[in-house]
């Protein structure tokens, strides 16, 4: 059991990395994508701005993780 | 070979080049201070777990319904790119301490000269045990992104091949300086790569979903350079903010004269 725990807990840190809401962010933003395709609106400008704007809000999460020490 | 294709290629080989830096770092650091046969055994080992895992997933992944393949694949791509991108741009700024590979042999060679040896018999456990995890854990971030990549276009072998030529790239230049290869500008790799994957992991992610990019394919010679403009904005503007909280800080230090004059 402990083996199979530390498996899954190896797969999250290699793939979702020491910052999980960049991860929800981006299936957020697919799912978005998703919706809006579905409605039959052109749907490619919605990624890149949601991804600017993740990868900047993790940016600052560790900037302010620094500052505080 | 078409653009995306050259994408695919350039990126795996960077991804591919900061690996083995780093793993030829722990193998030569373990192979100078304790049996260079058993931590080569080690490499061996764990080069065929990666060939293994490469040769069982890439297969199956190519099976999976294209949409279904490039919505799952392109989403943990750009999660991935965004982690190499995002430690990038903090070491760039120094937020991260940058990774030193004189630092990293040192270390290992100590680590190794402290480690008990095991009586009399030819093979050292503690060399094979090393190189193993540090090739298999190096590379298995390179399996990764050749999977991903290959399998998003159906080009396994060409992502397998531009990780191969890296390897021996990086082995030759090893060899040729029989030292730890501290020269290789790994953060502007890593930068480079972090654009990359996130750039094609956006692309294929947002297409699976369901979107039709401007121009298809060509829609990647917009979105590369500008997730590389973005990236070295973020980079401008934490430089600054830092500088400025430095100067507020310095301010906040000097003594006030004028009260003191008073």
């Amino acid at each position: 059991m402990s083996r199979l725990k530390a498996f899954f807990i190896g797969i999250w840190e290699f793939v979702v990395g020491d910052d999980w809401r960049t991860a929800l962010g981006i299936v957020l933003a697919l799912g978005a994508t998703v919706l809006l395709a579905d409605i039959g609106t052109a749907a490619w400008w919605f990624m890149p701005p949601a991804v600017i704007l993740v990868l900047a809000l993790s940016l600052r999460r560790a900037a302010r993780a620094v500052a505080r020490g | 070979m078409s653009g995306a294709e050259l994408g695919l290629a350039v990126s795996v080989f960077l991804a591919c080049a900061v690996e083995a830096v780093e793993a030829l770092t722990i193998v030569l650091a373990i192979g100078t201070t304790r049996s260079w046969s058993s931590a080569m055994a080690g490499v061996g080992a764990a080069t065929v777990a990666l060939a293994a895992i490469v040769a069982a997933l890439g297969p199956a992944l190519t099976l999976l319904p294209i949409d279904v393949l490039r919505v799952v694949v392109g989403g943990l791509l750009l999660i991935f790119g965004l982690q190499w991108l995002r430690k990038a741009i903090l070491r760039s700024t120094g937020l991260k301490a940058k990774h030193d590979e004189l630092e990293s042999f040192r270390e290992e060679t100590a680590a190794a000269r402290a480690a008990s040896r095991d009586g009399g018999s030819g093979f050292d456990g503690y060399a094979f045990t090393i190189s193993f995890k540090g090739v298999l854990l190096e590379g298995l971030e390179v399996a990764f992104i050749v999977l991903t990549f290959g399998a998003n276009q159906h080009r396994v072998g060409l992502a397998a091949g531009a990780a191969a030529v890296a390897v021996l790239v990086v082995l030759a230049a090893g060899l040729a300086a029989r030292a730890p290869l501290a020269k290789v500008p790994e953060n502007t790799m890593k930068f480079a790569v972090g654009v990359m994957l996130s750039s094609f992991g956006m692309f294929w992610g947002a297409e699976g979903a369901g979107a039709k990019w401007p121009g298809d394919d060509a829609a990647l010679l917009a979105i590369v350079p500008g997730m590389l403009i973005v990236a070295n904005a973020m980079v401008w503007i934490l430089r600054r903010s830092q500088r400025s909280a430095e100067q507020a800080l310095a301010r906040t230090d000097v003594p006030d004269l004028t009260r003191a004059r008073i």
